[in-house]
This record gives structure tokens, sequence and C-alpha cells, in this order.
């Protein structure tokens, strides 16, 4: 029992992670229509900001609590991530606004390439410590169980930052653009939606979270390297699939099932019968499944258009 | 109020307008009537920048749009019911008409404005929670027109507001189109099929063909017009 529990801290805590990635694939589905691959790269160099910012910030913030030191690497990362973000799309995405779909598509493997072969020519293609940011300390209540304070924090810290996404989207002026943009981008237009400004709106807000995981993933794992994007990132994308591609809590539920289910399978590995080397094709045996049985997932709606 | 001087749009390599010129004085109900595929929808479209122009001007009070993107366009007191009504079919009927206040932030006048909605269209008020999509197909004309009356529009663009509603809501919904016309002294184009109703409502009526302007005249001379009833009327 104390064992299930276990797992189920060490894979929501990855979830959550999967989760913050997966939003930013979903909202850019959302307003645009395109699966955004270059979004794990976007992740990646969110990490790399925050070992470098955090290196650098180290000795000036001795004397800052421990608290502050880490929302400030946290959110120095998600600025720069959101920043980049908007610059890709204005310099990437944009001008193919009027293409195919598929070029759009297309240009964001390039994208992906380019951030992951630019990151290995800037970074150096070996894995890097992350600094920490907060002093890991096991937390244990019933004997057995061990979660590590960061564990905990990046729990608490995802849910906050999820309750201040469901506020902006549910309750801003600009929310209620990018709700309108994603049904019916005509009609948006016509109610005096500025497209381009709700589109970098939502490449920043994605780009932002993405960069929250990764501090997360980074803290949790402490290296990180110029691919570590890659997995993630396709994780991410099969959680979003799962949810339902377009639903925001459908990302947010299917990046914390996919952090479970692929915990548990490594956990369980021997009683399974399923090698852990395994543990990342879990991923996409889930998407298969989807594909096949669910294809609009969990909290996807068919689309049916009224005339 | 809205000129259009020598309108030429169309879509890739097919030329849907050729040189369309045609005046909306202030405070009218001018139509725009003609067959399937005359243009009539691209003409709105090339009017509110969803459809490039490529020749000619589009005015507006006095100001030239041509060209402008959608949401300056809208900015300026022009609004366009498109064609297949476009609400958002997942937001509520009352997230519906503050999108139509997209651009404005005086919050009185919104709440008044939105009560105006609500009394001119009640079957509106009674399912104000409802998400849009469960609306009937008439229901939703009425939300679609009410949230475009939200942003207070000088002139209002209709395009087919009758397509595929229920004839007894056709009645209510083009009583309604006249009501606000005269209350709130709302000019209005109107895209519309059925000629019959279209000239019954306007002061001013334009007879598009494939992509021009055939003959134009004031609605009760086209009524009479023995071409218009051949083609049009089914007389």
């Amino acid at each position: 029992m104390n064992e299930l529990l276990q797992q189920l801290i060490n894979g929501l805590s990855l979830g959550a992670v999967y989760a913050l990635i997966a939003l930013g694939y979903t909202m850019v589905y959302g307003v645009l229509r395109f699966i955004n691959f270059a979004h794990g790269d976007v992740f990646m160099v969110g990490a790399f900001t925050g070992m470098y910012f955090g290196r650098w910030l180290k000795p000036l913030a001795a004397a800052w609590p421990e608290w502050l030191f880490a929302s400030t690497v946290l959110l120095v990362s998600m600025l720069s991530c959101a920043i980049l973000g908007i610059v890709l799309e204005r310099l990437a995405y944009k001008p193919l606004r009027e293409r195919p779909r598929l070029t759009v598509l297309i240009t964001a493997i390039g994208v992906s390439l380019l951030l992951e072969y630019a990151g290995q020519l800037v970074f150096g293609a070996a894995p890097r410590g992350f600094p920490s940011l907060i002093t890991s300390s096991s937390i244990s209540g019933i004997e057995g169980l061990h979660a590590s304070n960061i564990q905990v924090i990046v729990l608490v810290v995802t849910a906050l930052l999820l309750w201040g996404l469901h506020l902006v989207v549910m309750r801003t002026r600009l929310g209620l653009a990018m709700r309108a943009l994603s049904l019916n981008p005509t009609a948006a237009r016509l109610m005096g939606v500025n497209t381009n400004v709700v589109i970098s709106f939502t490449f920043g807000i994605g780009s932002a979270l993405a960069a929250a995981g990764a501090i997360f993933y980074a803290s949790l794992y402490q290296a990180i390297d110029p691919f570590m994007g890659v997995l993630p990132g396709m994780k991410a994308f099969v959680a979003a699939v799962l949810g339902g591609i377009g639903s925001l809590p459908g990302a947010m539920v299917g990046g914390l099932i996919l952090g479970v289910v692929e915990t548990l399978v490594v956990g369980y590995s021997q009683l399974l019968g399923i090698p852990p080397g395994y543990r990342d094709a879990v991923a996409f045996v889930i998407l298969i499944l989807i594909l096949l049985f669910k294809p609009s997932g969990l909290f996807g709606k068919t689309m049916r258009e009224k005339v | 109020m809205l000129e259009l001087l020598n309108v030429t749009a169309g879509y890739g390599s097919i030329t849907a307008l050729h040189g369309v010129s045609l005046r909306v004085e202030k405070g009218t109900i001018v139509t725009l009537v003609g067959a399937n595929g005359a243009g009539k929808s691209t003409t709105l479209r090339a009017i509110s920048g969803l459809l490039p122009v490529r020749e000619g001007k589009v005015l507006f009070e006095g100001k030239e749009l041509t060209n402008k993107r959608p949401h300056q366009i809208v900015a300026c007191g022009l609004a366009h019911v498109p064609e297949g009504r476009m609400i958002f079919s997942n937001l509520t009927v009352l997230e519906n008409l503050q999108m139509g206040a997209y651009l404005r932030r005086d919050r009185a006048g919104i709440a008044s404005d939105q009560e105006f909605v609500l009394e001119t269209f009640p079957r509106l008020r009674e399912r104000t929670w409802q998400q849009a999509g469960t609306l009937s197909g008439g229901e939703q004309q009425m939300l679609a027109i009410g949230r475009a009356l939200m942003g207070r529009p000088r002139c209002l663009m209709l395009d087919e507001p009758s397509l595929g509603i229920a004839p007894l809501l056709v009645k209510t919904i083009f009583e309604k189109i006249v009501q606000v016309n005269r209350e709130l002294g709302l000019t209005v184009l109107l895209v519309e099929q059925n000629a019959h109703l279209a000239l019954e409502v306007s002061q001013f009526g334009y007879v598009l063909e494939t992509g021009r302007i055939l003959l134009s005249d004031r609605s009760e001379h086209l009524k009479t017009n023995p071409a218009v009833q051949a083609a049009y009327l089914g007389a």
C-alpha cells in the first residue's frame, strides 16, 4: 500500500511536468490548429535559462531566503521562454499563416531541430548539472513513504499555475478572445479580436508553462542536456491527445495520467513482466490505444458543424 | 455613409466581384439581392476586411477602409453578421454577447446595450446561461444579430439572416431588423436570397449578377420591375 502511494507521488510529480508542457500544445492547437513540435525544445531552453540564471544569481542572492531565489529563477525562465515562444511564432509560423497546415507542421519540426542543435552548439552536448534551487530534504510521514520536499513543491506550484491559467482563460478579456478564436476564427475577427495579439499571447503563456515544467523537471532529475526536450515533449503531446487536443482540462488530466501510468509500469515492472527499459514506450502504446478507440480523447468533443 | 467604388475582389485566380459600386445612405435599409454565387457575401466580406480588395475603394463615413484588417474595421463602427451566423457554440449566450462588446470598455454602456438586446430578443434572455450551440437556428440568428449590436455599430451588415430558419422566426427577425433600424437609427446593408422579403423591408436595392451590379433602384420600383419579378420574385 505504502509502495503504491510512493509510486503515486513520484508519478504525479512527473505528470505535473507533462501537464505543464501539454497545455502549450493544446492551447496552440486551439487557436492555430497545428501541433507545435518545437514546444519540447522551448522546454529545454527553459531549463538552460534556469541553470545559467540560477548560477549567476546564486552568489548575489546569498542572503535571500531560498523560496525567493527559487521563484526568481522560475519567473525569469518563464518570462524568457514566453519571449522566445512569441518570437518563434512571429518569425517562423506567422509568415505561413495562410499556407496549408502541413507546411507549418514541417516548419515546426525544422524549428525543433534548429533549437536542439543550436542548443548543442551553445550549451555543449554533454549533460550539465542543474543547480539546486531548494535544498532537498525528505518528508517522511508514514513509515516507508518518502516524498522529497521538491516533489511536494512541484505539485503545489503546478496546482497554483493551473489555477492561474484557469483564471486567465475564463475570467479575462484576452482569455475570452482566446476561446472565441479557437471556436471560430472568422467570427472572432469580426468581433474586433486582433488575432496576432491573441496568438502571441497564447504562445507566450504556453511557453512560460513549459519553462516552469522544465525548472521542475530539472529540479527533480538534476541533469539537463540540449536533447532533454525530445521525449518529455513527445510524451506531453501524447498527454494532450489523451486528454483531447484543444481541451485545457484534458491536457492537465492527460499529463497526470501519463506520469502516473509511466511510473507505475516502471515501479511494478517485475509484477507486470515489462522490463523497466520500456518506460518510454508506455506513452506511445497509450497513444496508439487512444487513436484506435477514442481519437477525440477523454475531454475532446467530436467536431460537428451545425448549419 | 457606406460607399463602394469599383470594388474588385476574388478568391485565388477567380474574380468574384468585377467593379462593384454601391451607396448606403445613413439610416436606411439597403438590400443586395441576387442568385446564389452572384457575389453578395463576397461583397460583404470585402467590406469587412475578411477578403482583400484588389481594386477600388471602400469608404465609410468619409474614411477609407480599403484593406484594413477586420478588427480595425469593426472598431470604425461597421459590424458584419456573417452567413451561417458563426456564433461561438461552446460559449454561453451571455459570453457571446460579451464578445460582441469586445472592443468596448464602458461597462455601463455595455450593460445597458445588453439589456436592450435581451429586451429586443426575449428568447435570448431565457437562455443566457445556455451554451449557444444548443439554440435553434432562429435563436442563433437572433444571437448573432444581438452580438453585433453589442458593439454599438453605426452600420450593420447582415448576410442571409433567413437562411435555414423556420418561417415564423424569419418574420420575427425581419421585424426586429426594421425595429433596430428605426429605434437606433441604425443603417443596414442586407444581403438576402429571399428577394421578396428583402425588398419589402428595404428602401433601396441593388441587384447583383455574376459579380456585377445589374440594377439599382428604390425597392418599391425593383419590386414591380418585370426583369426582377421574373428572375428573383418568381412571378
